[in-house]
């Protein structure tokens, strides 16, 4: 099922021509009217006319996320603010937020490319799409919705939050496709298990789960719950938002919407680009947008491209599903750690709902990571013994995969605080 | 016999949250033990409703698990549990833990057990004439 086959399904080199043709006059635009790129350009000798099509991309400058907020809160628009027909803004935990502006031509953009993103995920213009992913300066929200509208689907625009009335809502509504964090899809499973809500009360069918990463096991998780496909999708609001690129059924890599946005991996130390299949710092450039276009921006998300064709009939490359971030990664005496990581071995031990946290702290000078678990159910035992086992199991395991020493701490349900958009995996105590 | 356990942290308080919740059920416990380490504990406890511990414990937000335990009667006197033992010693059943309570006036010891085999304990036992309790009989338990 395709929403733009024309785009989706597009000869490779036809794209390829395409996107050189669009990145040109991206970089004719933002040289004249961003006087941060037409800088940053000058200081590296760079003029326009050296970008003559994709092969020429590397030489252009990095935007890092730093880049734009010291340009805060307009500086890096591309059009005059009368221009901009809305602003979003990134959430802002450090300092001051990002702000994104569009165009009244970028919103019919990227609704399009939430179409193109929903229809892969499944959902039709029969649809009813439940959407709890927070409305505001957030991105979700309303990426969601436009998307959902332009397919022509039911839209309930519930937002995050009050659970127990989402739950409500599903079950009365008729909700047949849910989209929010994935954390926030199983808290609401576990709260529809406490309320004794049984599967056969609700209709869903697809979940459109994004914002945060998210592992196999916690996918395995979601799907087994609710009886659903959980599908990923991904974006972040310095691109556009959702819609940058989305999984199709085979779940096996998320299609970049290759039409719009210019994907490349770098080795996020050196900046250096890596050749196709390799992990790195996924780095994206957006040749469609007018408010706001992003030259080679750092997303700060690890990935890698897979270029060969995709049983689904798209062509546009596939990004393997993000395995963590470059800033969510916490350095434990030298040694880079990814809450992901901790959340497979855990799924794969007890296949445990991924309840637990990282607690990061330095006592006598040496970093000391403890895991915190919550203990379910089915893990628990009524024998020391074997609760202690446990314990061991996961300590092992963990320390064998970081090859790092850390505390596994056993705890009891809900004392690590539910999140109801994106998860809170690491607790630093350093003061670094 | 139905064993209720619940998994608690070691932390101060955390054993009072768990008896008002059962208090407040009404809920009657006959027996309690506690296995703890540092940073755990379990608690063990035999009542009076262990379908409704279990739900209203869950509910509570505790982990919870019923195990089948080994509830055997004996005479309060030296020698009375060591019997016991010594027929599931000799049957080869080994014993995870045990916990005890004595109960007056009527002066008979209730002994809890969590055996390997439990089925081949039950036979042993009763082939030597010693007394199983099961979930029919914890009403008589208690004080009452």
């Amino acid at each position: 099922m395709y929403w733009d086959k024309a785009h989706e399904c597009m000869d490779r080199q036809q794209l390829r021509e395409l996107q050189s043709q669009r990145l040109v006059e991206t970089v004719r635009r933002v040289y004249h009217n961003v006087p941060y790129y037409r800088q940053r350009m000058q200081e590296m000798g760079l003029v326009p006319e050296d970008i003559k099509g994709v092969e020429d991309l590397h030489k252009l400058p990095f935007t890092t996320k730093q880049d734009l907020r010291d340009n805060y809160p307009y500086g890096t628009f591309a059009v005059p603010l009368s221009e901009i027909v809305r602003v979003h803004a990134s959430s802002g935990t450090t300092g001051k937020p990002i702000v994104v502006g569009y165009t009244r031509k970028d919103i019919i953009t990227w609704s399009e490319l939430m179409a193109r993103t929903l229809v892969c995920g499944g959902t039709t213009k029969d649809s009813v799409i439940q959407i709890a992913y927070g409305y505001g300066l957030f991105t979700g929200g309303l990426g969601v919705h436009y998307g959902a509208e332009r397919i022509g689907a039911s839209v309930i625009p519930i937002s995050g939050g009050n659970t127990k009335r989402q739950i409500m809502i599903m079950k009365d509504f008729g909700t047949t496709v849910l989209a929010c964090t994935p954390s926030y899809a199983l808290h609401i499973a576990e709260t529809m298990e406490e309320m004794g809500i049984k599967r056969e009360e609700i209709k869903l069918q697809y979940g459109i789960f994004g914002a945060e990463p998210w592992s196999e096991g916690m996918r395995r998780e979601i799907e087994s719950k609710f009886q659903i496909s959980a599908i990923d999708i991904y974006g972040l609001s310095e691109v556009i938002g959702p819609g940058v690129a989305s999984e199709c059924q085979y779940k096996c890599g998320l299609h970049i919407f290759e039409d719009h946005f210019i994907p490349e991996i770098v080795d996020p130390e050196t900046g250096e680009v890596l050749p196709e299949g390799e992990t790195g710092e996924l780095v994206i450039t957006t040749i469609t947008k007018e408010g706001l276009p992003v030259i080679r921006y750092r997303t700060r998300d690890i990935s890698a491209l897979n270029y060969q064709p995709c049983p689904c009939g798209r062509t546009h490359v596939r990004m393997k599903k993000v395995l963590g971030r470059t800033d969510d990664m916490i350095v434990v005496r030298g040694v880079n750690v990814f809450p992901s990581q901790i959340e497979s071995i855990l799924m794969e031990i007890g296949q445990t709902e991924p309840h637990y946290l990282l607690v990061v702290d330095r006592v006598n000078n040496l970093d000391v990571l403890e895991v915190w678990v919550e203990v379910s159910n089915k893990l628990f035992s009524d024998e020391v013994r074997k609760l202690e086992e446990l314990n061991r199991k996961i300590t092992n395991e963990i320390q064998s995969t970081l090859g790092l020493s850390v505390r596994v701490k056993l705890v009891e349900p809900k004392t690590i605080e539910r999140s109801e958009g994106k998860a809170r995996r690491v607790i630093d105590r350093r003061k670094l | 016999m139905i064993q209720i356990s619940v998994f608690l942290e070691n932390k101060k308080g955390k054993l009072a949250e768990v008896t008002k919740v059962l208090a407040e059920h009404d809920i009657d416990m006959c027996a309690i033990s506690i296995a703890d380490t540092t940073n755990f504990g379990i608690l063990r406890i035999i009542v009076d409703n262990p379908e409704k511990a279990l739900e209203v414990l869950r509910q509570a937000g505790y982990t919870v698990n019923t195990t089948e335990v080994l509830a055997v009667e004996v005479p309060d006197r030296p020698g009375g549990l060591h019997k016991v033992l010594d027929i599931l010693s000799k049957g080869d059943i080994s014993v995870e833990y045990l916990y005890s309570f004595v109960r007056r006036p009527a002066e008979r010891a209730l002994i809890l057990f969590k055996v390997d085999d439990l089925k081949a304990a039950k036979e042993m036992l009763k082939k030597e004439e010693i007394s199983v309790l099961t979930e029919d009989d914890v009403n008589g338990l208690g004080t009452k």
